[in-house]
Protein backbone atom coordinates (compact mmCIF):
# COMPACT_ATOMS: atom_id res chain seq x y z
CA UNK A 1 0.00 0.00 0.00
CA UNK A 2 2.76 2.25 1.17
CA UNK A 3 4.28 1.67 -2.27
CA UNK A 4 1.41 2.67 -4.44
CA UNK A 5 0.95 6.17 -2.13
CA UNK A 6 4.55 6.97 -2.84
CA UNK A 7 4.22 6.18 -6.52
CA UNK A 8 0.84 8.20 -6.58
CA UNK A 9 1.99 11.13 -5.18
CA UNK A 10 5.72 10.61 -6.59
CA UNK A 11 4.14 10.60 -10.06
CA UNK A 12 1.54 13.33 -9.54
CA UNK A 13 4.48 15.59 -8.68
CA UNK A 14 6.20 14.98 -11.34
CA UNK A 15 2.86 14.83 -14.30
CA UNK A 16 2.33 18.62 -13.00
CA UNK A 17 5.73 19.59 -13.65
CA UNK A 18 5.72 17.80 -17.34
CA UNK A 19 2.63 19.85 -18.21
CA UNK A 20 4.04 23.08 -17.13
CA UNK A 21 7.39 21.81 -19.16
CA UNK A 22 5.81 21.40 -22.35
CA UNK A 23 2.94 24.31 -21.83
CA UNK A 24 5.54 26.92 -21.47
CA UNK A 25 8.96 28.30 -22.23
CA UNK A 26 10.10 27.68 -18.18
CA UNK A 27 13.46 25.16 -18.46
CA UNK A 28 13.72 22.66 -15.39
CA UNK A 29 15.65 24.92 -13.56
CA UNK A 30 12.67 27.58 -13.38
CA UNK A 31 10.32 24.71 -12.41
CA UNK A 32 12.42 22.87 -9.48
CA UNK A 33 13.13 26.56 -8.79
CA UNK A 34 9.48 26.73 -8.38
CA UNK A 35 8.67 23.49 -6.62
CA UNK A 36 11.36 24.08 -3.66
CA UNK A 37 9.78 27.71 -2.67
CA UNK A 38 5.97 25.89 -3.32
CA UNK A 39 7.76 23.06 -0.56
CA UNK A 40 8.48 25.45 1.93
CA UNK A 41 5.74 27.61 1.45
CA UNK A 42 3.08 24.01 2.02
CA UNK A 43 5.21 23.76 5.30
CA UNK A 44 4.31 27.06 6.61
CA UNK A 45 1.05 25.38 7.92
CA UNK A 46 2.40 22.08 8.55
CA UNK A 47 0.48 20.95 5.37
CA UNK A 48 3.23 19.32 4.01
CA UNK A 49 4.17 17.13 7.34
CA UNK A 50 0.80 15.39 6.76
CA UNK A 51 1.79 14.99 2.90
CA UNK A 52 4.35 12.56 4.30
CA UNK A 53 2.78 11.17 6.81
CA UNK A 54 0.06 9.65 4.04
CA UNK A 55 2.34 9.11 1.33
CA UNK A 56 6.06 8.56 2.51
CA UNK A 57 8.56 8.62 0.14
CA UNK A 58 6.24 9.92 -2.62
CA UNK A 59 6.62 13.02 -0.72
CA UNK A 60 10.28 12.91 0.27
CA UNK A 61 11.50 12.58 -2.82
CA UNK A 62 9.96 15.24 -5.41
CA UNK A 63 12.17 17.87 -5.07
CA UNK A 64 9.63 20.48 -3.30
CA UNK A 65 10.33 18.20 0.45
CA UNK A 66 13.61 20.12 -0.05
CA UNK A 67 11.98 23.30 0.47
CA UNK A 68 9.78 21.61 3.01
CA UNK A 69 13.40 20.11 5.06
CA UNK A 70 15.35 23.88 4.44
CA UNK A 71 11.91 25.20 6.42
CA UNK A 72 11.71 22.26 8.85
CA UNK A 73 15.14 22.37 10.23
CA UNK A 74 15.31 26.38 10.47
CA UNK A 75 12.09 26.38 12.64
CA UNK A 76 13.42 23.10 14.85
CA UNK A 77 16.35 25.46 15.30
CA UNK A 78 14.28 28.74 16.01
CA UNK A 79 12.99 26.90 19.30
CA UNK A 80 16.47 26.59 20.88
CA UNK A 81 18.56 30.07 19.40
CA UNK A 82 15.68 32.40 18.55
CA UNK A 83 15.66 33.72 15.49
CA UNK A 84 19.38 33.03 14.51
CA UNK A 85 17.62 29.56 14.15
CA UNK A 86 16.57 29.91 10.58
CA UNK A 87 20.27 30.26 9.27
CA UNK A 88 21.84 28.16 12.03
CA UNK A 89 19.37 24.91 11.24
CA UNK A 90 18.53 25.87 7.66
CA UNK A 91 21.02 22.75 6.25
CA UNK A 92 19.99 20.21 9.25
CA UNK A 93 18.13 18.32 7.01
CA UNK A 94 19.40 18.33 3.66
CA UNK A 95 22.67 18.53 4.54
CA UNK A 96 22.84 14.66 4.03
CA UNK A 97 21.40 15.33 0.29
CA UNK A 98 23.84 18.41 -0.61
CA UNK A 99 26.57 16.81 0.78
CA UNK A 100 26.44 13.47 -0.82
CA UNK A 101 25.56 15.36 -4.20
CA UNK A 102 28.84 17.01 -3.95
CA UNK A 103 30.88 14.21 -2.68
CA UNK A 104 29.63 11.63 -5.67
CA UNK A 105 29.55 14.52 -7.93
CA UNK A 106 33.09 15.21 -7.60
CA UNK A 107 34.26 11.31 -7.25
CA UNK A 108 32.04 10.87 -10.88
CA UNK A 109 33.72 14.38 -12.16
CA UNK A 110 37.12 12.26 -11.73
CA UNK A 111 36.56 8.72 -12.57
CA UNK A 112 34.34 9.35 -15.35
CA UNK A 113 34.54 10.93 -19.27
CA UNK A 114 31.58 12.68 -20.40
CA UNK A 115 29.66 10.31 -22.96
CA UNK A 116 27.86 12.29 -25.31
CA UNK B 1 5.61 39.21 -44.59
CA UNK B 2 5.17 40.95 -41.18
CA UNK B 3 6.00 39.58 -37.69
CA UNK B 4 2.39 39.22 -36.68
CA UNK B 5 1.68 36.62 -40.37
CA UNK B 6 4.58 35.07 -39.48
CA UNK B 7 3.90 34.09 -36.15
CA UNK B 8 0.77 32.50 -37.39
CA UNK B 9 2.46 30.72 -40.05
CA UNK B 10 5.00 29.18 -37.94
CA UNK B 11 2.16 28.29 -34.96
CA UNK B 12 0.29 26.94 -37.92
CA UNK B 13 3.44 24.70 -39.21
CA UNK B 14 4.44 23.58 -35.88
CA UNK B 15 5.26 20.13 -35.54
CA UNK B 16 2.82 18.36 -33.29
CA UNK B 17 4.75 17.83 -29.73
CA UNK B 18 3.83 14.45 -27.56
CA UNK B 19 2.15 16.61 -24.82
CA UNK B 20 0.00 13.19 -23.47
CA UNK B 21 2.91 11.11 -23.95
CA UNK B 22 5.36 12.56 -22.22
CA UNK B 23 2.78 12.91 -19.51
CA UNK B 24 2.08 9.89 -19.04
CA UNK B 25 6.30 8.92 -19.04
CA UNK B 26 6.77 11.68 -16.21
CA UNK B 27 4.17 10.39 -14.38
CA UNK B 28 5.36 6.51 -14.67
CA UNK B 29 9.01 7.38 -14.53
CA UNK B 30 8.63 9.65 -11.00
CA UNK B 31 6.14 7.24 -9.98
CA UNK B 32 8.61 4.58 -9.87
CA UNK B 33 11.24 6.43 -8.89
CA UNK B 34 9.02 7.75 -5.56
CA UNK B 35 8.46 3.83 -5.26
CA UNK B 36 12.51 2.57 -5.37
CA UNK B 37 12.39 5.26 -2.81
CA UNK B 38 9.92 3.50 -0.59
CA UNK B 39 11.96 0.45 -1.15
CA UNK B 40 14.85 1.85 -0.24
CA UNK B 41 13.31 3.86 2.87
CA UNK B 42 11.69 0.74 3.94
CA UNK B 43 14.69 -1.43 3.72
CA UNK B 44 16.74 0.88 6.07
CA UNK B 45 14.28 0.91 8.37
CA UNK B 46 14.12 -2.60 9.23
CA UNK B 47 17.57 -3.13 9.32
CA UNK B 48 18.85 -0.39 11.95
CA UNK B 49 15.63 0.03 13.30
CA UNK B 50 14.78 3.48 12.82
CA UNK B 51 12.08 5.79 12.58
CA UNK B 52 11.39 7.15 8.74
CA UNK B 53 13.02 10.46 9.94
CA UNK B 54 16.30 8.96 10.48
CA UNK B 55 15.88 6.34 7.14
CA UNK B 56 15.07 9.74 5.05
CA UNK B 57 18.63 11.20 4.74
CA UNK B 58 20.02 7.16 4.22
CA UNK B 59 17.33 6.73 1.62
CA UNK B 60 18.49 10.18 -0.06
CA UNK B 61 21.89 9.30 0.02
CA UNK B 62 21.18 5.89 -1.70
CA UNK B 63 19.15 8.03 -4.38
CA UNK B 64 21.77 10.61 -4.76
CA UNK B 65 24.49 7.89 -5.64
CA UNK B 66 22.25 5.97 -8.18
CA UNK B 67 21.90 9.19 -10.16
CA UNK B 68 25.50 10.39 -9.83
CA UNK B 69 26.24 7.19 -11.20
CA UNK B 70 23.74 6.91 -14.02
CA UNK B 71 25.16 10.25 -15.30
CA UNK B 72 28.45 9.31 -15.51
CA UNK B 73 27.50 6.25 -16.94
CA UNK B 74 25.82 8.34 -19.36
CA UNK B 75 22.48 6.74 -18.83
CA UNK B 76 20.90 9.54 -16.43
CA UNK B 77 20.50 11.81 -19.60
CA UNK B 78 18.75 8.96 -21.82
CA UNK B 79 16.10 8.20 -19.23
CA UNK B 80 15.43 11.79 -18.97
CA UNK B 81 14.68 12.36 -22.83
CA UNK B 82 11.80 10.01 -22.46
CA UNK B 83 10.92 10.55 -18.48
CA UNK B 84 10.92 14.99 -18.58
CA UNK B 85 10.13 16.03 -15.28
CA UNK B 86 10.03 12.24 -14.01
CA UNK B 87 13.50 12.09 -13.76
CA UNK B 88 14.04 16.13 -12.86
CA UNK B 89 11.37 16.80 -10.24
CA UNK B 90 12.94 14.15 -7.62
CA UNK B 91 16.07 14.96 -5.85
CA UNK B 92 17.95 12.12 -8.45
CA UNK B 93 17.73 15.52 -11.15
CA UNK B 94 19.68 17.57 -8.09
CA UNK B 95 21.98 15.03 -7.81
CA UNK B 96 22.25 14.45 -11.91
CA UNK B 97 22.31 18.34 -12.73
CA UNK B 98 25.52 18.60 -9.90
CA UNK B 99 26.89 15.96 -11.65
CA UNK B 100 26.83 16.41 -15.37
CA UNK B 101 28.02 20.40 -14.60
CA UNK B 102 30.92 19.19 -12.62
CA UNK B 103 31.81 16.47 -15.32
CA UNK B 104 31.13 18.94 -18.08
CA UNK B 105 33.29 20.92 -16.65
CA UNK B 106 36.46 18.19 -15.99
CA UNK B 107 38.43 19.34 -19.02
CA UNK B 108 39.11 22.87 -17.42
CA UNK B 109 40.68 21.25 -14.37
CA UNK B 110 39.51 20.50 -10.36
CA UNK B 111 39.33 24.40 -9.27
CA UNK B 112 38.29 26.82 -12.72
CA UNK B 113 36.51 23.82 -13.80
CA UNK B 114 34.38 21.35 -11.33
CA UNK B 115 34.79 23.85 -8.35
CA UNK B 116 33.58 26.34 -9.21
CA UNK B 117 30.86 25.03 -12.16
CA UNK B 118 29.29 22.61 -9.83
CA UNK B 119 26.21 24.48 -8.82
CA UNK B 120 25.97 26.09 -11.87
CA UNK B 121 22.08 24.56 -12.50
CA UNK B 122 22.16 22.95 -9.22
CA UNK B 123 22.80 26.67 -7.56
CA UNK B 124 19.44 27.95 -8.27
CA UNK B 125 17.48 25.28 -6.25
CA UNK B 126 19.97 25.74 -3.08
CA UNK B 127 19.31 29.71 -3.85
CA UNK B 128 16.08 30.08 -3.83
CA UNK B 129 14.79 27.55 -1.29
CA UNK B 130 16.88 29.41 1.11
CA UNK B 131 16.03 32.38 0.63
CA UNK B 132 12.30 31.38 0.66
CA UNK B 133 12.45 29.23 3.87
CA UNK B 134 14.49 32.32 5.49
CA UNK B 135 11.55 34.90 4.33
CA UNK B 136 8.45 32.04 5.47
CA UNK B 137 11.17 30.95 8.55
CA UNK B 138 10.86 34.56 10.11
CA UNK B 139 6.92 34.59 9.08
CA UNK B 140 6.62 31.66 11.18
CA UNK B 141 8.55 32.80 13.96
CA UNK B 142 7.03 35.90 14.20
CA UNK B 143 3.36 34.50 14.13
CA UNK B 144 4.81 31.64 17.14
CA UNK B 145 6.42 34.76 19.12
CA UNK B 146 3.01 36.65 19.32
CA UNK B 147 0.91 33.58 18.74
CA UNK C 1 26.83 49.24 -55.00
CA UNK C 2 30.14 49.37 -57.00
CA UNK C 3 30.10 47.72 -60.30
CA UNK C 4 30.37 44.36 -59.79
CA UNK C 5 27.50 44.30 -57.10
CA UNK C 6 23.89 43.30 -58.11
CA UNK C 7 22.13 43.96 -55.71
CA UNK C 8 23.39 41.77 -52.27
CA UNK C 9 25.00 39.46 -54.97
CA UNK C 10 27.91 39.12 -57.61
CA UNK C 11 28.56 37.00 -60.76
CA UNK C 12 32.22 35.09 -60.29
CA UNK C 13 33.98 34.66 -63.35
CA UNK C 14 37.18 32.21 -62.25
CA UNK C 15 36.54 30.74 -58.47
CA UNK C 16 36.83 27.13 -59.05
CA UNK C 17 36.66 24.33 -56.57
CA UNK C 18 39.99 21.95 -56.59
CA UNK C 19 39.40 19.37 -53.77
CA UNK C 20 37.93 18.81 -50.44
CA UNK C 21 38.67 17.01 -47.62
CA UNK C 22 35.82 15.74 -45.05
CA UNK C 23 35.15 14.48 -41.62
CA UNK C 24 31.96 13.27 -39.78
CA UNK C 25 31.04 12.30 -36.46
CA UNK C 26 29.57 8.84 -35.48
CA UNK C 27 25.80 9.84 -36.34
CA UNK C 28 26.24 11.62 -39.61
CA UNK C 29 28.30 8.12 -40.85
CA UNK C 30 24.87 6.14 -39.73
CA UNK C 31 22.92 8.60 -41.75
CA UNK C 32 22.16 8.64 -45.39
CA UNK C 33 24.73 10.20 -46.73
CA UNK C 34 27.41 8.21 -44.48
CA UNK C 35 29.39 6.70 -47.24
CA UNK C 36 30.47 9.94 -49.05
CA UNK C 37 32.64 11.58 -46.40
CA UNK C 38 36.12 10.69 -46.53
CA UNK C 39 36.85 9.82 -42.41
CA UNK C 40 34.28 9.56 -39.52
CA UNK C 41 34.95 9.15 -35.79
CA UNK C 42 33.96 6.38 -33.49
CA UNK C 43 33.28 8.42 -30.60
CA UNK C 44 33.14 12.23 -29.72
CA UNK C 45 36.65 12.65 -27.96
CA UNK C 46 38.21 11.07 -31.18
CA UNK C 47 41.28 10.05 -29.30
CA UNK C 48 41.39 13.45 -27.23
CA UNK C 49 41.26 14.83 -23.51
CA UNK C 50 38.45 17.57 -24.53
CA UNK C 51 35.69 17.52 -27.12
CA UNK C 52 36.86 21.09 -28.00
CA UNK C 53 39.96 19.20 -28.62
CA UNK C 54 38.44 16.49 -30.56
CA UNK C 55 37.07 19.40 -33.03
CA UNK C 56 40.38 20.69 -33.99
CA UNK C 57 41.40 17.16 -34.67
CA UNK C 58 38.93 16.58 -37.16
CA UNK C 59 39.78 20.25 -38.32
CA UNK C 60 43.18 19.46 -38.88
CA UNK C 61 42.22 15.82 -40.71
CA UNK C 62 39.88 17.65 -42.83
CA UNK C 63 42.50 19.90 -44.01
CA UNK C 64 45.48 17.24 -44.57
CA UNK C 65 43.08 15.29 -46.31
CA UNK C 66 41.80 18.39 -48.97
CA UNK C 67 45.70 19.04 -49.35
CA UNK C 68 46.83 15.79 -49.23
CA UNK C 69 44.38 15.23 -52.49
CA UNK C 70 46.24 17.82 -54.73
CA UNK C 71 49.78 17.39 -52.95
CA UNK C 72 49.89 20.31 -51.11
CA UNK C 73 52.07 21.47 -48.44
CA UNK C 74 50.53 24.14 -45.69
CA UNK C 75 53.13 26.24 -47.56
CA UNK C 76 51.39 26.55 -50.70
CA UNK C 77 48.10 28.05 -49.71
CA UNK C 78 48.09 31.75 -50.17
CA UNK C 79 45.39 32.50 -47.61
CA UNK C 80 43.31 30.47 -45.36
CA UNK C 81 39.97 31.47 -44.08
CA UNK C 82 37.77 29.57 -40.56
CA UNK C 83 34.90 29.71 -39.48
CA UNK C 84 33.35 27.36 -36.12
CA UNK C 85 30.81 27.82 -33.79
CA UNK C 86 32.35 28.35 -30.50
CA UNK C 87 33.18 31.09 -28.88
CA UNK C 88 36.59 33.19 -29.98
CA UNK C 89 35.89 31.11 -32.66
CA UNK C 90 38.17 28.64 -30.63
CA UNK C 91 38.37 26.03 -32.89
CA UNK C 92 40.02 27.64 -35.99
CA UNK C 93 41.97 30.05 -34.24
CA UNK C 94 43.65 27.28 -32.25
CA UNK C 95 44.18 25.61 -35.35
CA UNK C 96 45.87 28.54 -37.58
CA UNK C 97 49.15 28.27 -34.92
CA UNK C 98 50.23 25.57 -36.92
CA UNK C 99 49.47 27.23 -40.22
CA UNK C 100 52.77 29.06 -41.96
CA UNK C 101 50.28 30.95 -43.91
CA UNK C 102 47.85 34.40 -43.52
CA UNK C 103 44.51 33.51 -42.04
CA UNK C 104 41.50 35.55 -41.35
CA UNK C 105 38.76 34.19 -38.95
CA UNK C 106 35.06 34.76 -39.80
CA UNK C 107 32.00 33.79 -37.49
CA UNK C 108 28.61 33.62 -39.03
CA UNK C 109 27.52 30.76 -36.90
CA UNK C 110 25.64 27.61 -38.61
CA UNK C 111 25.84 30.12 -41.69
CA UNK C 112 30.08 30.04 -41.78
CA UNK C 113 30.23 27.56 -44.51
CA UNK C 114 28.48 29.76 -47.36
CA UNK C 115 30.37 32.87 -45.67
CA UNK C 116 33.89 31.27 -45.97
CA UNK C 117 33.49 30.05 -49.38
CA UNK C 118 31.87 33.45 -50.49
CA UNK C 119 34.58 35.73 -48.70
CA UNK C 120 37.23 33.24 -50.73
CA UNK C 121 35.09 33.44 -53.97
CA UNK C 122 35.43 37.50 -53.55
CA UNK C 123 39.07 37.19 -52.78
CA UNK C 124 40.22 35.09 -55.82
CA UNK C 125 37.65 36.92 -58.29
CA UNK C 126 39.18 40.15 -57.68
CA UNK C 127 43.09 38.55 -58.75
CA UNK C 128 44.43 39.32 -54.75
CA UNK C 129 45.10 35.35 -54.28
CA UNK C 130 45.11 32.80 -56.20
CA UNK C 131 44.68 29.81 -53.45
CA UNK C 132 42.54 30.38 -50.95
CA UNK C 133 41.51 27.07 -47.97
CA UNK C 134 38.09 27.58 -45.84
CA UNK C 135 37.86 25.58 -43.03
CA UNK C 136 34.68 24.89 -40.76
CA UNK C 137 33.65 23.05 -38.21
CA UNK C 138 30.94 22.22 -35.52
CA UNK C 139 31.01 19.19 -32.27
CA UNK C 140 27.68 18.31 -30.91
CA UNK C 141 28.97 18.08 -27.84
CA UNK C 142 30.97 21.30 -28.06
CA UNK C 143 28.10 22.93 -29.05
CA UNK C 144 25.69 21.71 -26.29
CA UNK C 145 28.27 22.74 -23.88
CA UNK C 146 28.28 26.16 -25.24
CA UNK C 147 24.92 27.28 -26.33
CA UNK C 148 22.82 24.99 -24.08
CA UNK C 149 23.42 22.74 -20.99
CA UNK C 150 25.67 19.94 -20.08
CA UNK C 151 26.20 17.05 -22.58
CA UNK C 152 25.35 14.41 -19.13
CA UNK C 153 22.73 16.82 -18.18
CA UNK C 154 18.96 15.18 -17.83
CA UNK C 155 16.77 17.59 -19.88
CA UNK C 156 14.40 16.43 -22.40
CA UNK C 157 14.57 18.58 -25.53
CA UNK C 158 11.58 20.16 -27.35
CA UNK C 159 10.17 18.54 -29.96
CA UNK C 160 11.35 21.78 -32.14
CA UNK C 161 15.17 20.96 -31.17
CA UNK C 162 17.75 20.52 -34.00
CA UNK C 163 20.63 18.29 -33.41
CA UNK C 164 24.34 20.14 -33.84
CA UNK C 165 26.10 18.17 -36.45
CA UNK C 166 29.94 16.96 -36.07
CA UNK C 167 32.11 17.09 -38.64
CA UNK C 168 34.76 19.54 -40.35
CA UNK C 169 35.12 20.09 -43.78
CA UNK C 170 37.98 21.83 -45.99
CA UNK C 171 37.64 23.41 -49.06
CA UNK C 172 40.19 24.25 -51.45
CA UNK C 173 39.46 26.81 -54.18
CA UNK C 174 41.84 28.38 -56.99
CA UNK C 175 41.71 30.85 -60.16
CA UNK C 176 42.71 27.60 -62.15
CA UNK C 177 40.17 25.72 -64.25
CA UNK C 178 38.42 22.99 -62.92
CA UNK C 179 35.50 21.36 -62.93
CA UNK C 180 32.80 22.69 -60.23
CA UNK C 181 33.52 26.32 -59.89
CA UNK C 182 31.40 29.06 -57.39
CA UNK C 183 29.42 30.71 -59.78
CA UNK C 184 27.34 33.58 -57.54
CA UNK C 185 27.22 34.48 -54.41
CA UNK C 186 24.52 36.52 -52.52
CA UNK C 187 25.58 37.75 -49.01
CA UNK C 188 22.86 38.10 -45.99
CA UNK C 189 21.54 40.72 -43.95
CA UNK C 190 20.66 40.32 -40.80
CA UNK C 191 17.12 39.44 -40.06
CA UNK C 192 15.54 39.02 -36.69
CA UNK C 193 11.79 38.40 -36.40
CA UNK C 194 11.56 38.81 -32.83
CA UNK C 195 12.00 34.57 -32.11
CA UNK C 196 13.50 34.27 -29.08
CA UNK C 197 13.54 30.51 -28.43
CA UNK C 198 16.69 28.95 -28.20
CA UNK C 199 15.33 25.54 -28.90
CA UNK C 200 13.57 26.27 -32.32
CA UNK C 201 16.17 27.82 -34.51
CA UNK C 202 14.32 26.80 -37.49
CA UNK C 203 11.93 29.48 -36.99
CA UNK C 204 14.40 32.10 -35.80
CA UNK C 205 16.14 31.15 -39.45
CA UNK C 206 13.64 31.09 -41.62
CA UNK C 207 12.88 34.89 -42.60
CA UNK C 208 16.80 35.14 -42.70
CA UNK C 209 16.96 31.98 -45.99
CA UNK C 210 13.93 34.07 -47.00
CA UNK C 211 15.40 37.24 -47.80
CA UNK C 212 18.42 36.11 -49.24
CA UNK C 213 16.88 33.78 -51.30
CA UNK C 214 14.17 36.69 -52.21
CA UNK C 215 17.34 38.68 -52.90
CA UNK C 216 18.93 36.39 -55.16
CA UNK C 217 16.64 35.76 -57.32
CA UNK C 218 15.74 39.23 -58.11
CA UNK C 219 19.42 40.21 -58.34
CA UNK C 220 20.53 37.77 -61.06
CA UNK C 221 16.91 37.54 -62.33
CA UNK C 222 16.64 33.85 -61.80
CA UNK C 223 14.09 31.19 -60.34
CA UNK C 224 13.63 27.70 -58.96
CA UNK C 225 13.97 26.30 -62.25
CA UNK C 226 17.47 27.46 -62.77
CA UNK C 227 18.77 25.36 -59.88
CA UNK C 228 18.96 21.52 -60.16
CA UNK C 229 18.90 21.58 -56.67
CA UNK C 230 18.35 24.38 -54.33
CA UNK C 231 19.68 23.62 -50.58
CA UNK C 232 19.19 25.64 -46.95
CA UNK C 233 22.21 24.96 -44.51
CA UNK C 234 20.13 24.36 -41.11
CA UNK C 235 16.69 25.37 -41.07
CA UNK C 236 15.43 21.67 -40.22
CA UNK C 237 12.42 19.78 -41.07
CA UNK C 238 10.32 22.54 -39.28
CA UNK C 239 11.90 25.51 -40.70
CA UNK C 240 12.45 24.12 -44.09
CA UNK C 241 8.13 23.83 -44.37
CA UNK C 242 8.08 27.28 -42.94
CA UNK C 243 10.13 28.81 -45.77
CA UNK C 244 8.77 26.74 -48.21
CA UNK C 245 5.17 27.98 -47.45
CA UNK C 246 6.38 31.67 -46.96
CA UNK C 247 7.86 31.14 -51.08
CA UNK C 248 4.35 29.85 -52.16
CA UNK C 249 3.13 32.77 -50.70
CA UNK C 250 5.05 35.08 -52.37
CA UNK C 251 4.24 33.37 -55.48
CA UNK C 252 7.11 31.44 -56.33
CA UNK C 253 7.05 28.08 -57.73
CA UNK C 254 9.30 26.02 -54.80
CA UNK C 255 10.72 22.75 -56.87
CA UNK C 256 13.66 21.28 -55.84
CA UNK C 257 14.22 22.45 -52.86
CA UNK C 258 15.60 20.53 -49.57
CA UNK C 259 17.36 21.46 -45.85
CA UNK C 260 20.20 20.23 -45.18
CA UNK C 261 19.64 19.54 -42.28
CA UNK C 262 17.07 16.75 -43.40
CA UNK C 263 19.29 15.40 -45.68
CA UNK C 264 22.04 14.38 -43.31
CA UNK C 265 20.13 11.88 -41.12
CA UNK C 266 17.13 9.68 -41.49
CA UNK C 267 14.91 11.90 -39.38
CA UNK C 268 12.35 8.94 -39.21
CA UNK C 269 15.35 6.59 -37.15
CA UNK C 270 17.93 8.94 -36.11
CA UNK C 271 17.37 10.92 -32.34
CA UNK C 272 18.41 14.11 -34.18
CA UNK C 273 14.55 15.66 -33.48
CA UNK C 274 13.47 18.39 -36.49
CA UNK C 275 17.07 17.41 -38.08
CA UNK C 276 20.94 18.75 -38.23
CA UNK C 277 22.17 22.26 -37.79
CA UNK C 278 25.82 23.72 -37.21
CA UNK C 279 28.35 24.83 -39.64
CA UNK C 280 29.35 21.53 -40.46
CA UNK C 281 26.10 20.31 -41.43
CA UNK C 282 25.66 22.65 -44.84
CA UNK C 283 29.05 22.03 -45.37
CA UNK C 284 28.84 18.46 -44.82
CA UNK C 285 26.21 17.49 -47.02
CA UNK C 286 27.28 20.22 -49.91
CA UNK C 287 31.47 18.78 -49.99
CA UNK C 288 30.29 15.46 -49.20
CA UNK C 289 27.64 14.79 -51.13
CA UNK C 290 26.67 17.79 -53.56
CA UNK C 291 29.80 18.33 -54.99
CA UNK C 292 30.91 14.88 -56.38
CA UNK C 293 28.00 14.99 -58.06
CA UNK C 294 28.22 17.82 -59.79
CA UNK C 295 32.03 16.66 -60.99
CA UNK C 296 30.06 13.68 -62.43
CA UNK C 297 27.39 16.06 -64.19
CA UNK C 298 24.58 14.80 -62.34
CA UNK C 299 23.76 18.05 -61.10
CA UNK C 300 24.21 21.27 -63.09
CA UNK C 301 23.91 23.42 -61.11
CA UNK C 302 23.06 23.73 -57.24
CA UNK C 303 22.25 26.80 -54.85
CA UNK C 304 23.24 26.50 -51.18
CA UNK C 305 21.76 28.84 -48.78
CA UNK C 306 23.37 28.53 -45.38
CA UNK C 307 21.66 30.03 -42.72
CA UNK C 308 22.96 31.17 -39.08
CA UNK C 309 21.37 32.09 -36.06
CA UNK C 310 23.87 34.69 -34.29
CA UNK C 311 22.45 34.00 -30.95
CA UNK C 312 24.63 34.37 -27.53
CA UNK C 313 23.57 32.69 -24.33
CA UNK C 314 23.77 35.46 -22.47
CA UNK C 315 21.70 37.55 -24.95
CA UNK C 316 18.78 35.06 -24.65
CA UNK C 317 19.08 35.33 -21.07
CA UNK C 318 18.54 39.35 -20.72
CA UNK C 319 15.55 38.64 -23.05
CA UNK C 320 16.56 39.63 -26.56
CA UNK C 321 15.24 37.83 -29.65
CA UNK C 322 17.77 36.03 -32.08
CA UNK C 323 18.99 38.18 -35.12
CA UNK C 324 19.61 35.51 -37.95
CA UNK C 325 21.47 36.15 -41.28
CA UNK C 326 21.77 33.54 -44.43
CA UNK C 327 24.25 33.45 -47.39
CA UNK C 328 24.10 31.64 -50.28
CA UNK C 329 26.50 30.41 -53.01
CA UNK C 330 25.75 28.64 -56.32
CA UNK C 331 28.21 26.11 -57.43
CA UNK C 332 28.21 25.29 -61.45
CA UNK C 333 29.29 22.09 -63.10
CA UNK C 334 31.98 23.49 -66.08
CA UNK C 335 30.77 21.82 -69.53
Amino acid sequence: MNYIMAFLFSGFVCLIAQLIYDHSRLTPGHITSLFVVLGSFLDLFHIYDRLVDIFHAGALIPITSFGHSLMHGAMAATKEYGVFGIAMGMFDLTAAGISAAILFGFLVAILFKPKS
Amino acid sequence: MDRKEYDQLAESLKPTGHKMKNAFYAFLYGGVIGAIAQGVLEFFMNVYHVKQEDATPMMIITLVFISCLLTGLGIYDKLAQKAGAGTFIPITGFANSMTSCALDSQSEGLIMGIGSNMFKLGGTVITYGIVSSALLGVIRYVITLFG
Amino acid sequence: MSLHFLGNSVTLENVYIVSSGTVCGPLEYLGPLGSCFDKSLQDYHYGEKSFEKAERKMLRDALDICLKREKLKYKDIDLYLGSDLLNQITSVNYLARELPQPFVGLYGACSGFALSMAMAGLLIDAGYVDKIVTMVSSHNATAERQYRYPVEYGVQKKDTTTFTATGAVSTLLTNQPQSVRVEAITLGRVIDYSQNDANDMGRAMAPAAFDTLMNHFQDLKRTFHDYDLVVTGDLSMYGHQILKEMLQRHKMDVVRYNDCGCMLYDLSSQPVFQGGSGCACSALVTMGSLYPQLKDKKLKRVLVVSTGALLSPMMSAQKESIPCIAHAISLEAIE
